[in-house]
């Protein structure tokens, strides 16, 4: 099986030697579902859940709701990122959750009206102490050995009580509130309707050039590429994408006033998948974390100084973590002493929702941004029909397994990195 | 079977030697009194070794006689316990991977060392990316690949953006020595190429040892298959039991004489060259 889709054999005479042949356009259905495209089962997945919703509240694709589940997607989204960093080498952390909650409330502290620190100085700060603890975790676990599960189920105590520790201290009842009008705006604030255009616009026309030039470029070399038609499928895709999110947040999602654009939470999430997916697929960094992940003894056998790949995987996290806690903060307007403990949960549950593997080596950025949103969805629907917790508890369960199953059934036989 | 070596002469990344050992100055790499411990264990005791430049030596011994220990001393996987390790005659410290690479020594391990959840082309280039402005350069990656593999007559694998986990051993085996090849090296050490191939792989693999030979690069090969180490070795080392027990010429040696040292540690029927102090 090839892993990519075959045009024609545009090869030179040595690849039939190779065993380089055009593959069967069923071959290519059976490849489009299993591989670079095996995100589509969770993608319909995701559509029932909105068409199921969507027929019992009619509220549900309202901008207003629709803006508001982008941005409660975000967190699960920016966690389960984190987590992807250090599940592709198959490690984990199970203190994102208590993290990303310290690390707002450093930036909210700093900048109320006690401290009055710029915004500029206290959220990469915020950001920084997300990374701090991360390195931390990494000394323990790169350097003595330790398993990454103990040292941060052991972290996530440590964080949840220096949280308690800092919220008390400040004498408001359990919590505090953002005074910051910078750190409000990142969920309250947004673009105006003319830069959200532009923004997707620019993003949509950048992924649709990067993703032509570089099948091309394959073609033009005579190496097994995507035919054109998947490709216009593909763009097509994105396009639809584009125009539904111009459509979501450029919609007035308020009764009273004019309410309109795009909040400047999705650049964020945005930029950082951008950020992650560059470093993984286009550096040597990124292909070194694939390979510890998936067999460390052979990648310090090539000469690959695994631990300083480690280390950057685990600050990576810790950045993540840490930018995921300010737009945490800016949507609940404070930090409270009591992180919901479920959140570490499901950043895990997105990634792995979206195929990223718990055993390291396999995975992308972009599962979880998917299993994000599937997660915020059934959130979301499920508050809006107003369903108890507890059923929303057993359909993200059911959720989970089921996409852990699909994954686990399409990638029997399949040939192809995910 | 194709029996000239023409297809491999455009792989091999070695120094463009005249095809002739220098039968004077060092040889290319000499061990003096190598020893190696695993806490309690001594897996290997006082080798002396020498690999020249252009010749193919042959390292053999029963299982556990400690040749692979011996071999990822000389890779960098760990360092020796004690003695010394002489590179053209001069003192080199190999503590990493990185170090034995550097040198200029290209391994292929008994397990391979491959990386199951990468492909062909993303294994065979596995820490010496080719990369553009920074940036991992996959076409030019591949289209290497397709053709190192092409050359090889690796023709078996259907795409080299296959996973290497989804191949068969002998095509993964393939993939290894191809990787290993590839690299710009002067010693090439092969530990048991041929385990897990067909009879027309392991054709290809003995034709190959004989190229980098006539590249006049040097190449240490350990194997099981005697046939095989009298079809290309020029020298060969006998390990037994962690010492290095018999040393010499291959026209010093015939079947027989070999198993008796494989099984024994010594035989009657060949001159002593090597001072056994077990
Ligand atoms: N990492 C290690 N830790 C402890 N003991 C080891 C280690 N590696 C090898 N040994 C021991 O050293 C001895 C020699 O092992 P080695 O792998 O070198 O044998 P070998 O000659 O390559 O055998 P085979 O033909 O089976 O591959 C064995 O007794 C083995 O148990
Ligand atoms: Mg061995």
């Amino acid at each position: 099986m090839s892993s990519d889709l075959t045009t024609e054999p545009l090869s030179e005479p040595s690849l039939s030697e190779v065993g380089l042949q055009g593959v069967s356009p069923f071959q290519q259905l059976k490849n489009l579902w299993k591989g670079d495209s095996g995100l589509i089962p969770i993608i319909i997945g995701l559509v029932v859940l909105v068409v199921y919703f969507q027929s019992r509240s009619s509220e549900f694709d309202s901008a207003q709701n629709l803006t508001n589940l982008a941005v409660q997607s975000s967190i699960f989204m920016l966690l389960g990122m984190a987590e992807i960093w250090l599940l592709l080498l198959g490690e984990i952390d199970l203190s994102v959750g208590v993290t990303c909650g310290l690390s707002g409330l450093v930036s909210t502290i700093l900048t109320d009206p006690q401290y009055h620190w710029s915004w500029f100085i206290a959220m990469p700060l915020g950001v920084l102490t997300a990374m701090g603890v991360s390195g931390f975790y990494a000394f323990f676990v790169i350097k003595l050995r330790l398993p990454s599960f103990i040292v941060t189920l052991a972290g996530f105590l440590a964080v949840q009580g220096l949280l308690i520790y800092f919220v008390d201290k400040q004498g408001t009842g359990g919590s505090v509130s953002v005074q910051e009008a910078v750190l409000y705006d990142l969920v309250g604030g947004q673009f105006t309707v003319l830069a959200t255009w532009l923004t997707i616009f620019i993003s949509v026309g950048l992924l649709a050039l990067m993703l032509i030039r570089g099948n091309e470029r394959r073609i033009k070399h005579g190496l097994v590429a995507q035919p054109r038609s998947i490709m216009l499928a593909k763009i097509i895709g994105l396009v639809l994408v584009g125009l539904a999110m111009v459509w979501v947040f450029n919609s007035n999602r308020s009764n009273f006033l004019v309410l309109e654009g795009m909040p400047f939470a999705i650049p964020i999430d945005l930029a950082i998948l951008a950020l992650g997916t560059f470093i993984l697929t286009k550096t040597r960094a990124g292909r070194y974390i694939y390979a510890i992940g998936g067999n460390a003894e052979a990648a310090r056998r090539s000469g690959i100084a695994v631990n300083r790949y480690r280390l950057l995987a685990f600050l990576m996290t810790g950045f993540t973590v840490g930018v995921a806690g300010q737009i945490y903060t800016s949507r609940l307007g404070g930090i409270s002493d009591s992180i919901d403990s479920t959140l570490t949960l499901y950043a895990v549950a997105a990634a792995v929702i979206g195929g990223t593997s718990l055993y390291g080596g396999r995975g992308k950025m972009i599962h979880a941004v998917i299993g994000g949103i599937v997660i915020a969805t059934i959130y979301n629907g499920m508050a809006l029909l107003s369903m108890a917790s507890a059923t929303q508890y057993i359909v993200t369960a059911g959720v989970l397994l089921a996409a852990v199953t699909i994954d686990q059934l399409a990638r029997r036989g399949s040939t192809v990195l995910r | 079977m194709d029996t000239t070596p023409e297809p491999f002469e455009s792989v091999i990344a070695g120094p463009q030697g005249s095809g002739v050992a220098p039968s004077d100055g060092p040889p290319l790499l000499s061990l003096r009194g190598i020893s190696k411990s695993f806490g309690a264990v001594q897996a290997m005791r006082h080798v002396d070794l020498d690999v020249p430049a252009g010749q193919v030596t042959a390292i053999i011994g029963d299982n556990g006689a400690g040749k692979s220990t011996l071999i990822k001393t000389i890779s960098g996987i760990w360092a020796q316990s004690s003695g010394h390790i002489l590179w053209k005659g001069q003192e080199v410290h190999i503590h990493t991977p990185r170090d034995a690479s550097d040198l200029g020594i290209a391994t292929v391990y008994q397990d391979l060392s491959l990386c199951d959840n990468l492909d062909i082309v993303q294994n065979m280039y596995l820490g010496r990316e080719t990369t553009k402005k920074g940036l991992l350069n996959e076409i030019e990656m591949e289209i290497a690949t397709r053709k190192t593999l092409s050359d090889l007559s690796v023709s078996t694998v259907k795409s080299v953006r296959q996973l290497v986990g989804s191949l068969s051993g002998g095509q993964r085996q393939a993939v290894a020595v191809a990787r290993a090849v590839m690299r710009e090296s002067e010693l090439v050490i092969l530990d048991e190429p041929t385990a897990a191939l067909g009879v027309s792989q392991t054709a290809q693999v003995l034709e190959l040892i004989h190229t980098l030979k006539s590249h006049g690069l040097a190449v240490i090969v350990i194997s099981h298959n005697l046939s095989d180490v009298f079809a290309v070795a020029d020298r060969i080392a006998v390990m037994y039991l962690g010492t290095l027990v018999h040393e010499g010429p291959i026209s010093q040696y015939d079947t027989a004489s070999a198993v008796e040292l494989i099984t024994t540690g010594r035989s009657s029927r060949v001159p002593n060259t090597v001072a056994t102090s077990v």
